[in-house]
This record gives C-alpha cells, sequence and structure tokens, in this order.
C-alpha cells in the first residue's frame, strides 16, 4: 500500500470506487459502463494533478516514504557492488554508503547518502543526514577511485547535514568545505544524481562534480522550505511560498543552468513505477558517462572548472576577467 | 543564515545608542570611556571583549597605510529569482547598501600588510548578515585569479550568516565555485590565511573560511556549520557553555590560534614571511 499525499486524495478516492465496483463481480452495463468512465476519469484526474504539481508538491513527492532510495537504485542499476567502510579517523557513517560496484559493464565508485527503510533502518542511518565521518569517509572513497582511475557516481538525498554537538565538534563544516576543493579537482568522471532532497551543503558536498542529474520531483535548495519560511517569513507554515521563492525545482534549476539534465519520472513519482524510472536513470547515466569517458583528465577539470565559473548571476554580467579565468 | 542577523544587529546597536563619550561593554557592563576602546580597536580594555569592527577599521587595524586599493567595487547583485518573501529582496538590497554605503557584503582589494604584498577580502557583516550570494562569490574567485597571477597570498577576514537564501541555489554553488579557485590557488603554492571573526556560519564556514593553510580566530568568536537555535531545536537539549566559541574550536582542532585584535596584524605579518616560499610558484 502506498502512502497517499494530500494533493493525491481524489486520486486515491476514485482508485478505491472503482476497486469496489470491480470488487462487487457485477456484469450489469451500468456498472461496467460507470467502471469504464471512472477509468478514464482517473487517467484524466492523474495527468491534471502531476502535469500541474506546485513546488511544494514535488517538495512532498521528493520526500515521500516510498520514494526510492540509493540502496535500490545501486540494486536495480548496477551489479557486484561491494560496499567499503570507514573514513580511518573517526567511525563508519551510516547515512553514507559507498562501494565499487559494475555499471553498464564498467567499474564505478558510487558513493550516496542512504534514508533507511524501516524505522529502526531510517534512525540508524540518522535519516540521511551526515555527520563529518560520512563526508570524510565519502572523500576516502572519492581519493580511491581517482587512484584507480574509476568514475565516480554519487547520489543524493538528504535533508542536511547533521546539525548537532557532536557534529561541530568533530568539524561539519571543515568535512563539507574539504569535499568541496577535492571534488572541483578529480582526476575522473564524476556524475552526481539528486534523487530526492538536495539539502544544502549537506548535499553540495557530494555534487561538484561533472555532470549533476535530477530526478524530475527532486529538490535541490541554499535551505529547506520550512527553514526559509521560519527565517524569512518568521512563519514555518510558509513552506509551500518559501518552496516556490527558493526555485529549487528541477525544471527552474536547469533553466538557471545549476543542473546539466532532467530525468523524467514516471507518473506520480519514482516510486510508482520503479522499473520505469531505472530504464529511463540508466540510460542518461550511460550517456553522460559515455561522453565524459571521451575527455582526459586535464580536460574534465578545466570544464568542470568553468561550468562553475559561470553560475554567477551579476551585474555588470561581462567581463574580461571572468572570459579569460581559464 | 540569516538568523544571526537580529541579535548581532542588537549588539552593534549597544556601541552607536551610546553616542556620547561613554560606552557600555556588552559582556562586562563596565562603561569606559568610549576613545580609549577605539584605541585599542575597539576592544574592551576591563574585559577584553572584542567589539565588532566596521569594514574600514578592518583596514586600518590590517594594512599598511594608504595603502589599501579596492578591486571590483562596481560588481553589482542582481535578484535572478525574482525573490519575494515578506519583502522583496530588491528592497532588502536597496536598504543594505544605503546603510553600509557599498553594494555588496564583501570588499575586495590588495594592500601590504607588513610590508607584504596581499589579495585581500573582508566581509561586512552589516550587509545582510555578512551573507554570501553570487557577487561575493565572483570577488573572491577574481581575487583569488588575481592572486594567482601576481604571485601575492590571499587573506580572508570572515563575519558571516552564511549562504543567501534570496538567491537560491545559486547561493549554494558559490561555496562550490569559491572551493575550485581556492583548489587552483593551492595547487600553485601560494598561501591562503583566514581570520575568522564573529559571527561565522553556515555555507561560508563550509567552504571558504575551512580551507586556510592556516585559520586563525578573535577570541571568543562565534563559529560554526549549523546555528546554535538550530541545533537546540534538533537535538532538543540546552548547549554547553562556550559552544561554538573560537576556544572550542582550537580545543577541538579546528583552528590553529586564537589572536587578539592587538596582535593581528603582527602574527600575520610573521606568519607570512614563514608561508612565502623563497622561490616564486609558477602559476599554471
Amino acid at each position: 500500500m502506498t502512502d497517499s499525499l494530500d494533493f493525491e486524495k481524489p486520486l486515491r478516492q476514485l482508485e478505491e470506487r472503482i476497486a469496489r465496483l470491480v470488487k462487487s463481480g457485477s456484469q450489469k452495463p451500468s456498472v461496467q459502463e460507470t467502471i469504464r468512465k471512472s477509468k478514464a476519469r482517473l487517467a484524466e484526474l492523474e495527468a491534471e494533478i502531476y502535469g500541474n504539481l506546485t513546488p511544494w508538491q514535488r517538495t512532498q513527492l521528493a520526500r515521500h516514504p516510498q520514494r526510492p532510495s540509493m540502496s535500490d537504485y545501486v540494486n536495480a542499476l548496477m551489479t557486484d557492488f561491494i560496499e567499503l567502510h570507514g573514513d580511518r579517523l573517526f567511525k563508519d557513517d551510516q547515512a553514507i554508503l559507498g562501494g565499487f560496484a559494475l555499471f553498464a559493464g564498467r567499474p564505478v565508485m558510487v558513493i550516496g547518502q542512504e534514508k533507511g527503510k524501516t524505522l529502526k533502518d531510517r534512525m540508524r542511518r540518522n535519516f540521511g543526514m551526515p555527520n563529518p565521518e560520512g563526508y570524510r569517509k565519502a572523500l576516502r572513497l572519492m581519493k580511491l577511485a581517482e587512484k584507480f582511475h574509476r568514475p565516480i557516481i554519487t547520489f543524493i538525498d538528504t535533508p542536511g547535514a547533521y546539525p548537532g554537538i557532536e557534529a561541530e565538534q568533530r568539524g561539519q563544516a571543515e568535512a563539507i568545505a574539504r569535499n568541496l576543493m577535492v571534488m572541483a579537482r578529480l582526476r575522473v568522471p564524476t556524475l552526481a544524481v539528486i534523487t530526492g532532497e538536495g539539502g544544502s551543503g549537506g548535499a553540495l558536498a557530494l555534487a561538484v562534480s561533472d555532470r549533476v542529474i535530477m530526478l524530475e520531483h527532486a529538490i535541490y535548495s541554499v535551505i529547506s522550505p520550512e527553514g526559509c519560511a521560519a527565517i524569512l517569513w518568521n512563519d514555518a507554515s510558509k513552506a509551500s511560498e518559501a518552496a516556490s521563492a527558493l526555485k529549487m525545482t528541477s525544471f527552474d534549476l536547469k533553466e538557471l543552468g545549476l543542473i546539466d539534465d532532467i530525468v523524467l519520472e514516471p507518473l506520480g513519482g519514482a516510486h510508482r513505477d520503479m522499473a520505469t524510472m531505472v530504464t529511463h536513470l540508466h540510460h542518461t547515466l550511460d550517456k553522460h558517462l559515455q561522453e565524459l569517458e571521451s575527455l582526459s583528465p586535464d580536460e574534465l577539470l578545466s570544464r568542470r572548472e568553468a561550468k562553475y565559473r559561470r553560475m554567477s548571476v551579476h551585474a555588470p554580467s561581462v567581463s574580461n576577467r571572468a572570459s579569460t579565468a581559464n | 543564515m540569516g538568523w544571526f542577523t537580529r541579535t548581532k544587529e542588537k549588539e552593534e546597536d549597544k556601541f552607536k545608542n551610546l553616542e556620547g563619550l561613554w560606552v557600555k561593554c556588552p559582556a562586562c557592563r563596565a562603561i569606559i570611556y568610549k576613545k580609549e576602546v577605539e584605541r585599542c580597536w575597539k576592544v574592551c580594555p576591563k574585559c577584553d571583549y572584542h567589539f565588532p569592527l566596521s569594514v574600514e577599521e578592518r583596514i586600518d587595524l590590517l594594512a599598511d597605510p594608504g595603502s589599501f586599493e579596492e578591486w571590483d567595487r562596481e560588481l553589482m547583485p542582481a535578484d535572478p529569482l525574482k525573490f519575494v518573501d515578506s519583502r522583496p529582496y530588491v528592497d532588502r538590497l536597496r536598504d543594505a547598501q544605503a546603510k553600509t554605503g557599498r553594494s555588496e557584503a564583501l570588499v575586495s582589494g590588495e594592500c601590504r600588510l607588513a610590508g607584504n604584498r596581499i589579495a585581500l577580502g573582508i566581509f561586512d557583516f552589516q550587509f545582510m548578515g555578512g551573507s554570501m550570494g553570487c557577487v561575493v562569490g565572483e570577488k573572491i574567485c577574481r581575487a583569488i585569479d588575481r592572486a594567482i597571477d601576481f604571485c601575492i597570498p590571499y587573506l580572508l577576514v570572515t563575519t558571516s550568516g552564511g549562504a543567501r537564501m534570496q538567491e537560491g541555489t545559486l547561493s549554494l554553488m558559490q561555496m562550490a565555485r569559491t572551493a575550485s579557485a581556492l583548489a587552483r590557488l593551492h595547487e600553485v603554492g601560494l598561501p591562503y590565511v583566514v581570520v575568522l571573526t564573529d559571527p561565522t556560519f553556515g555555507g561560508v564556514t563550509a567552504s571558504v573560511a575551512m580551507l586556510g593553510d592556516v585559520i586563525l580566530a578573535e577570541p571568543k568568536a562565534l563559529i560554526g556549520f549549523a546555528g546554535p537555535r538550530v541545533i537546540e531545536q534538533t537535538i532538543k537539549q540546552r548547549l554547553p557553555d562556550g559552544f561554538q566559541r573560537a576556544e572550542f574550536l582550537l580545543e577541538h582542532g579546528m583552528i590553529d590560534r586564537i589572536v587578539p585584535r592587538k596582535d593581528l596584524k603582527t602574527t600575520l605579518g610573521v606568519l607570512l614571511t614563514y608561508l612565502t616560499p623563497s622561490k616564486a610558484p609558477i602559476p599554471s
């Protein structure tokens, strides 16, 4: 049974009505006609609701409890995954998973946040909110991949880096900052996929990449809509307004030039039809990897740097310096 | 991010409100002769409390007299998202510009520090909480380009609530692009020194502030990733005394030294001689 979101209630009600009619086994032409009409209405309604999602509705889909997680994608897209643990400094952060795997015949390093499935699992994984040791594990695995010339694919789905006393003591900010700087210069192809929530610095710390790809309903933002509403509106219930203002959907970010590609989701979201989702994602990942694999490490680096260098909107927009930066 | 603005402004007001001859130290509540506070770089002579410095005062403190030349003054913020919360972003920008007399939250330039030619960046907390948007990011990137061109060290003095929410994910990207520019600076072997001042938080701490070859902090400065209020709400506990103060960071190995303001220039001068290579590096 799928958890249903508020805006999906009309769909669930209609589905239940159809199910009741079908279950009744009645062969009366009038009943059959109602079933046929209701099914048509359901399709219409689905197209209408999912075709006009607001940013806040997308946020809810991005956080959907049934939304596929990193381990689902690794299992469905890759084979021979071998998990590697630990940052060699403090501990093994369960909020971040990583290891080697085979993707479309080639060895890759795959790293990402894992939110977990059951309540127990979610608690063990700290709901996908890494501590500094998680980012340092990710960094260690990225350097390992670089040493053996393996492309790196990261899966991002986190509310953000964990805000806790110990996280501050162990340098949450330093861990994130170092990842940004090291990722900017990794001499292997890097691909980041934002699958659900791209929560601020905690997401960016795995996403300074040659290609940043978002699933259609994923979000990627400097702050959560609730946090933004609490600060700027003084009212956390204005999250829906904040979600629109922050321009955090895949389509907004593509238009702003901050991400490179969008993978469309099946109607109703990735969790409704994982097989279709995986087919689309496989195709997109393979396409980008093939393009990147044809570039030399020096070319990768200069293109990556130039790409990020362009991510600024200011006046005057044209500058001699910026254009000759490389 | 922005949540620091309010408490900080109150502190600043305490200094401003006493426009007369005397000021009250917000830490020890001593009433001090204002000229005396100003004479020692706005440090309380009784309890060593460091009052906030304006950008101009910071330049006076660090740069050899008359040596500072500003860069990229003409860069102006845009409103890429057409952001409106309880007020439009453009209005907030206009107010900040009127209040500070500058276009953005970072002043960038070059100067001599104890004779060393350096590139210098100073955050202005009075401008929207020193938040980092595109212009701040761009000024830092350009300063690093020039530091590489001129083969000079880069010194950054931080005070910031973090990334600027009103520029959305674009402001998040400033963390990536400044870190990327710093990677090049490190690769060519030029020194990068950070001075953390009160307060430094969020996306600024989690990018430029923590990537220095040497990281200094002013006494008692609040420095962290997540704001104390967010942490308290998350863990539902009171935070320990001294949490996220410079002394806490020093104890946990996150910074190199705490330097009182009166010694800051001398310390930086000594460090720069140790960090400047005897043979000039070749830019890539």
